[in-house]
């Protein structure tokens, strides 16, 4: 996700934090990179400026020239001015206190709406709730059929009429239809519209007006560019939307106009979709968001995906392991196994600490699935005590090993020493320290 | 650029209305269309901009490139640029400096006459792009012009089988077009799609066959492969298919679009771009990073939603959008 941003800043970052004492000049480079990275990022041009801006007084005026360690006191404060701008604490959907809860979803074509609208329904229904969709887009070609298969496989029931009716008419014949139906939401989907359609935008704003909804969410595609801003400036003053809705984050998208759709309308994120899978939806977690720009990683959305495939004992677990540097083979196997699970590999190492940069050299070595193979087979060929302690695998039983997996000796090696390294890393990024980058390439390699 | 231009065919079907409109209406709607962003953004280069050549002007020419998209590195070499031939005295006054600007927009945005190359029989075109981007609709639009202006008969192939009635809407698209459909099943194998729509066009004696393909993103690596077998399945069954690869990109995508390319012509070797949704008030500037730093030409451009709102893309009329002209 904002792994690139996430690169640019540690390395700006590294160097005053390699200089030890930081000066106004070194503040302003700083914010010179930070400020070209957030416009690689996509982050709206004036955004940027009063960021960096922001930013910059606070580093001068915090008294960090003086401080001990000014490289992470940098960090920090850009950690933070990033978190508030992203939009403190995340927001939840306003559920009606009787009858359907109303949520109207708007947005581009292509954001994705259809698509959020039952991975959305897929959410409600897993807390239980009994979901329906309503088919307002009678735009786009086959948009009903979309919806109806895509409500099929999120257990929702699906209103459509067709395409010849007003979706004015369509959206309040469904809200009767929920109502009637007992239905705890009613989820309206609407067809991609451009903001400066003026046809198109009434008719958003008379299906609102005519159903009422609870929330009106924005579908906006993560990949979007400077124009964001327009986007949600014109959707927030003609249909006053409540919460965003971020698609697509499981591209190398860097994201920036969520920063910015945020700045300007001051509307939080809730939710993001970070997969082509239905229930590829997550709540949006704003601190961790930008803990990831700083390339802190983002090890508690790890951990909440670990307990979705395990259990929450099994995590806490883990995670104390982690910490006291007691993660074993056997762990990481299991690891290994679960996070197969999650997904595909890079997603789940989008969410590790420090993964960002070392991605690009995962794809040099191919650390696809295949190579999860030969590392399983590795640590099969292992003995359990083995698995519990890789420091008494000597030369005989590396050879062993590397004959029982059908791999290399080299390849032992590597796994072990690897392991090693990885280990004491998670630990310290466990205990929230920053990683020495460096260190980090050696430990991947 | 005419579409005549761009195919190097005549035109000989009965609807070539269009063209027939001279090619200053033809861009007036996409510049009236391009009009509303200069008041959405008031950050647009104002007439007067280049009265004073100061360090102001460059920060303000700065600031309408990245506002367009157009990326931090292009702008700085394209804005370099132009502060060098000033400074050196090779331009004076405004007129000529806009003059100069427009056309170094255009010289990194477009590669000289770029052709739809359509001439073996049948052409095969190969539509890609991450989701949401606009293929099935460019398909449509791009079936509709090859068959209500050039009379050749078109084959779609609908080998987006992942999307939920992705197919169906490309049938849809294909019934206003004229054109004819070969598909599967959802969930089918796309290459054996493209493989049955290549035999049906050899078969029925069909001059195009274009095929859809199911929107992906570009970081994930076995969807990518997939598209990698689909364009080999192409060329095994047919010698020097495909002709074209065209990735579409949304005007409204920032600078991870270069990223999407780099990618996909990785995985398929493009041949162009088809840059859509140039109707709204994103500007599209990508395009010019993408054709700028790969060398990919825009081919296409997207400016609304009906049939005929499918363009040959035009360098030069592309940069004065760009700067607001």
């Amino acid at each position: 996700m904002f792994d690139q941003l996430s690169d640019r800043l540690a390395e700006t970052l590294s160097e005053v934090r390699s200089r030890g004492k930081l000066t106004e000049a070194d503040v302003d480079r700083a914010m010179r990179e930070i400020r070209l990275a957030l416009l690689e990022a996509d982050v709206n041009f004036k955004v940027v400026k009063s960021f960096t801006a922001q930013v910059k007084e606070r580093c001068l005026g915090a008294g960090v020239l003086d401080a001990l360690n000014p490289g992470q006191q940098v960090v920090k404060i850009v950690n933070e001015e990033l978190a508030a701008l992203m939009g403190g604490a995340s927001r939840d959907l306003a559920f009606a206190s009787a009858g359907p809860t109303v949520i109207l979803i708007a947005g581009l074509q292509g954001s994705g709406k259809t698509t959020a609208c039952a991975k959305l329904a897929k959410l409600l229904a897993k807390d239980g709730k009994k979901v329906g969709l309503a088919a307002c887009d009678t735009q786009r070609p086959a948009a009903v059929e979309q919806l109806v298969t895509m409500g099929e496989r999120a257990g929702a029931r699906v209103f459509e009429q067709g395409t010849e009716r007003d979706p004015v008419e369509i959206a309040e014949w469904a809200l009767g239809q929920a109502r009637a139906g007992g239905l705890d939401v009613l989820i309206v989907d609407t067809a991609g519209r451009l903001h400066v359609d003026e046809a198109l935008m009434d008719q958003l704003v008379a299906i609102r007006t005519r159903v009422k909804p609870h929330d009106v969410l924005l579908v906006l595609d993560a990949m979007t560019g400077q124009d964001a801003v327009n986007v949600a400036e014109s959707f927030s003053e003609r249909v006053e939307f409540d919460g965003v809705v971020l698609t697509k984050l499981d591209g190398d998208a860097r994201g920036g106009a969520a920063l910015s759709v945020k700045a300007v309308t001051g509307k939080p994120i809730i939710y993001a979709s970070t997969g082509e899978r239905i229930e590829q939806l997550e709540r949006f977690h704003p601190e961790r968001m930008a803990s990831r720009i700083l390339g802190m990683g983002d090890v508690l959305s790890l951990i909440e995906k670990a307990e979705e495939v395990s259990d929450a004992d099994k995590a806490a677990e883990l995670e104390r392991k982690i910490r006291k540097q007691q993660f074993t083979l056997d762990d990481f196997l299991e690891q290994m196994r679960q996070v197969r699970k999650m997904g595909p590999l890079q997603n789940v190492l989008g969410l590790m600490p420090g993964m960002g940069k070392a991605m690009k050299q995962m794809r040099q070595v191919n650390m696809d699935d295949r190579e999860l193979d030969r590392l399983e087979a590795i640590i099969l060929a292992m003995t359990p005590a083995e698995r519990v302690d890789p420091t008494m695998i000597d030369g005989s039983r590396r050879k062993r090993i590397a004959r029982g997996s059908g791999t290399t000796v080299q390849a032992v090696n590597q796994l072990v020493k690897q392991f090693a390294q990885m280990r004491k890393l998670m630990a310290q990024l466990a205990q929230g320290k920053m990683p020495d980058p460096a260190q980090l390439m050696k430990g991947m390699r | 650029m005419e579409w005549e231009e761009l195919v190097g065919l005549e035109a000989t079907g009965e609807n070539v209305a269009d063209s027939a409109e001279p090619p200053a209406g033809r861009f007036a709607r996409l510049r009236e269309r391009l009009a509303k962003s200069r008041q959405a953004l008031g950050a647009e280069l104002s007439a007067g901009l280049f009265e004073r050549l100061d360090e102001q002007t460059w920060e303000r020419l700065e600031e309408a490139l990245i506002l367009a998209d157009v990326g931090a590195k292009s702008t700085a070499e394209v804005v370099g640029r132009l502060e060098t031939e000033v400074e050196a005295g090779h331009l004076t006054g405004p007129e000529q400096a806009r003059e100069r600007l427009v056309e170094l927009l255009a010289a990194q945005a477009g590669v000289e006459s770029p052709r739809l190359e359509l001439t073996a029989k049948p052409a095969v075109v190969m539509v890609v792009g991450v989701n949401g981007t606009g293929k099935t609709t460019t398909i449509g639009k791009l079936a509709s012009v090859l068959k209500q202006r050039f009379g050749l008969r078109v084959v779609v192939a609908a080998a987006d089988t992942y999307r939920a009635a992705a197919i169906e809407q490309l049938e849809t698209w294909a019934e206003r077009s004229g054109a004819e459909v070969v598909r599967g099943n959802p969930g089918g194998d796309p290459g054996a799609i493209v493989f049955d729509a290549i035999a049906a066009a050899e078969a029925r004696g069909a001059d195009v066959v274009i095929a859809d393909t199911a929107g992906r993103l570009h970081t994930h690596g076995n969807l990518m492969e997939e598209l990698s077998k689909v364009r080999h399945v192409a060329a095994k069954r047919l010698d020097g298919a495909p002709h074209e690869t065209l990735i579409v990109i949304d005007a409204t995508t920032g600078q991870n679009g270069l990223r999407q390319a780099r990618a996909f012509a990785e995985a398929v070797e493009l041949t162009g771009v088809a840059l859509t949704k140039l109707d709204g008030t994103a500007k599209g500037g990508i395009a010019l990073a993408i054709a700028g730093e790969m060398g990919l030409p825009v081919k296409l451009i997207g400016v609304g939603e009906g049939i005929e709102d499918l363009r040959p893309f035009d360098a030069e009329e592309f940069a004065r959008a760009l700067v607001g002209e």
